[in-house]
């Protein structure tokens, strides 16, 4: 049956104020089903107050073969890093 | 009747269901409703759990809720014949759930403005529990009655098999603390007509409704399910888990 259900990325917010994260994946008819679905298999413990599906299908991945020219030239940029300020506790989640 | 035995009813519709939905823990078609079903069937028991201890308590014995729900015979259980329904395939369990909590969700909404504290507040959790449960059983009893050849043959055989036990979910004697079951039927039949118009399904016009749950005079089913559910506990009398 799976081979004919297509695939869902599921993802949850946890509060508000914080972003939606990937949790998973999950095998669903349509949108709804995939929606139901996310709620009984991702949120049986209370993770959150919003759940996102995305058709996997959807999604255009990075191609590892380029992870070298993709991400290492970052490495040795540390002053992108923004350690060197201080966050006011009044902006929150950043 | 009194309050104590109108709570039992509600608890054993609660536990019955939820046992049956619960044997397919393990056996579901899909991974997703394989969490989905027992989801639901742990919300039917802790209803169900909360309703035998008030039961107990207003009757006063000093029984607990395992007593309740393990030591009473299948002759003692006044539970609706609807819920003690065999699960059948998927299609007859989705159906029941859809019939079962279309009740249920006016009934609890009814029930929030109870003058009875413990109803009111069983009523504040399971009217959100019994929303989700049309939703989910709903949405399959839409896509199975509006799908394949075969799962459309498959809804309506669950159709023609179940439509004769809802009438009984009507019956019963009101007690003034708990909402009049004969007044929630206009809220039911909107919710059933809404999806099955979705679903391409119709109900059937019930000649000769199935009851007697509530005076304790069950299928034969219901026995062999008591039998399974109460096994480790009347082999080992007063074991706490």
């Amino acid at each position: 049956m799976s081979n004919e259900v297509p695939l869902w990325e599921v993802f949850i917010r946890p509060r508000n104020g914080l972003a939606h994260k990937h949790v998973g994946s999950l095998h669903a008819t349509d949108e709804v089903m995939a929606l139901q679905a996310a709620r009984d298999v991702y949120t049986r413990r209370g993770e959150g107050n919003s759940i996102w599906v995305v058709p996997s299908v959807a999604i255009t991945a990075s191609d590892p073969d380029q992870a070298a020219e993709n991400f290492e030239p970052t490495g040795d940029k540390i002053y992108r890093h923004p350690t060197f300020y201080e966050i006011p506790e009044e902006v929150g989640h950043m | 009747m009194t309050l104590a035995g109108a709570i039992l009813e509600l608890a054993d519709d609660h536990l019955v269901l939820g046992h049956r939905v619960s044997e397919w823990c393990g056996h579901a078609p899909m991974l997703e409703e394989d969490l989905a079903m027992p989801n639901m069937a742990l919300d039917l028991i802790g209803t169900a759990r909360t309703l035998y201890e008030y039961a107990a308590e207003l009757e006063g014995k000093g029984q607990s809720e395992d007593d309740m729900a393990y030591l009473r015979g299948e002759r003692e259980y006044r539970n609706c014949l609807l819920v003690e329904r065999p699960n059948g395939d998927f299609a007859h369990t989705m159906l029941r759930q859809l019939f079962f909590a279309a009740f249920m969700e006016p009934y609890w909404q009814a029930a929030l403005n109870s003058e009875d504290k413990v109803v009111r507040g069983v009523a504040g959790k399971a009217v959100k529990e019994m929303a989700y449960h049309i939703r989910h059983a709903g949405e399959w009893v839409i896509r199975l009655g509006d799908g394949t050849e075969e799962s459309a043959r498959r809804m309506q055989d669950a159709v023609s098999a179940l439509a004769i036990y809802t009438d009984e979910l009507f019956e019963g004697n009101a007690v003034s603390e708990l909402p009049d079951r004969a007044a929630i039927r206009s809220d039911w039949t909107a919710t059933v007509s809404h999806i099955f118009a979705e679903a391409g399904l119709e109900l059937p016009e019930t000649k000769f409704p199935q009851t007697g749950g509530r005076s304790g005079k069950h299928g034969e089913g219901l026995g062999h399910m008591l039998a399974e559910m109460q096994s480790v506990y009347r082999a080992h009398p007063g074991a706490s888990w």
